[in-house]
């Protein structure tokens, strides 16, 4: 018996794989962080109409979650 | 004047496919170089022009199909999919500039796929490993450039731009990859990747507000104050985060 899956269901799996690496990959936290800031941004610009503040948000929101992801980086890399 | 002409959307735009294109063909090249100097240089060539078909039946297949979605649409989800992107190279190398991890080596790459293909058995005729390694760096590495050149492209309506810019690199980096054959080492990689990194999580910052319609002062011209903007906070989070005892220590490569 082929326990192998068939072709389309490897590419599937290959190219679904491929994307999640390419997003997700060791680094959750800026993947979920990115939908956050596309959450809340969408929140200010379309809901309440508030262009200056969504044109200070955004990259504030994304200097904040680069800044967290990169000091837990290198708490975890000083405490080895 | 040229100076008029030229847009800051488009300056940008070179820069950041124009980096992207060079980082990832460095990375192909080693890869290429170890094969060929090992194994033989037909299949490694075989493997990279085999690749190099691939990548382009994928540019043609999906770029006029990007064309098509509406760009308000496009521009979010490209913006989206270039702030992930662009942090995690950030973020990369950021800790690989205050010492906290050890820089990418092409060295150290170049050194581990020789070992590999040394101990693997060799056959007569086409070599099947070789040509294999050659596929796989130059496919993986290049699929990075096509979503880099397609993203960027599509969203700012200069896939032909994009796709020139991409080829120019690629032929620079040929050639000079060619003359320093294997001194690669000697790119300054991290500090493309920084540079990379901060001009993608520009596009990205961008894009989202364009495909969440919000109205950006000065137009494209805002791109320019993002990359600044970006450029210092990476500058201040390396400064932060840097041990203090190893300040003038050498990076464990």
């Amino acid at each position: 018996m082929n326990d192998q899956p068939s072709l389309p269901v490897r590419l599937l799996k290959g190219f679904a794989m491929f994307w999640w690496d390419f997003l997700v990959g060791d680094t959750p936290e800026l993947f979920v962080a990115a939908l956050v800031i596309i959450g809340a941004v969408a929140l200010v610009s379309e809901s309440w109409h508030a262009n200056t503040v969504a044109v200070i948000a955004l990259p504030v929101l994304a200097i904040a979650a680069l800044t967290i992801s990169v000091k837990r980086a290198s708490d975890a890399a000083k405490r080895k | 004047m040229f100076a008029s002409t030229v847009s800051s959307g488009a300056l940008v735009l070179v820069g950041a496919v124009f980096l992207a294109c060079a980082v990832e063909m460095v990375e192909a090249l080693t890869i290429v170089f170890a094969v060929g100097h090992t194994r033989g240089w037909r299949s490694a060539f075989e493997g990279v022009v085999v690749a190099l078909v691939a990548l382009s039946a994928l540019v043609a297949a999906f770029g006029p199909a990007l064309v098509h979605v509406p760009l308000t649409w496009l521009r979010l989800i490209v913006g989206g999919v270039l702030l992930i992107f662009g942090m995690q190279w950030l973020r990369k190398a950021i800790l690989r500039s205050s010492g906290l991890k050890a820089k990418h080596d092409e060295d150290a790459i170049y050194q581990e796929t020789v070992a590999e293909l040394q101990n693997a058995a060799t056959g007569t005729g086409r070599d099947r490993i070789a040509f294999v390694m050659a596929f796989k760096g130059v496919f993986l590495e290049g699929l990075e450039v096509v979503i880099t050149v397609l993203t960027l492209g599509t969203s700012a309506h200069r896939l032909g731009l994009a796709s020139l810019t991409a080829a120019i690199a690629l032929v620079l980096v040929a050639i000079v990859g060619a003359v320093v054959a294997k001194q690669l080492s000697s790119v300054p990689e991290n500090a493309m990747k920084m540079s990379v990194g901060v001009l993608l999580v520009t596009y990205g910052t961008f894009w989202v507000g364009e495909g969440l319609k919000v109205r950006w002062p000065g137009n494209d011209s805002f791109l320019l104050a993002f990359v600044g903007i970006y450029a210092v906070v990476c500058w201040a989070l390396v400064a932060l985060i840097k041990p203090k005892s190893s300040t003038n220590a050498k990076v464990n490569a």
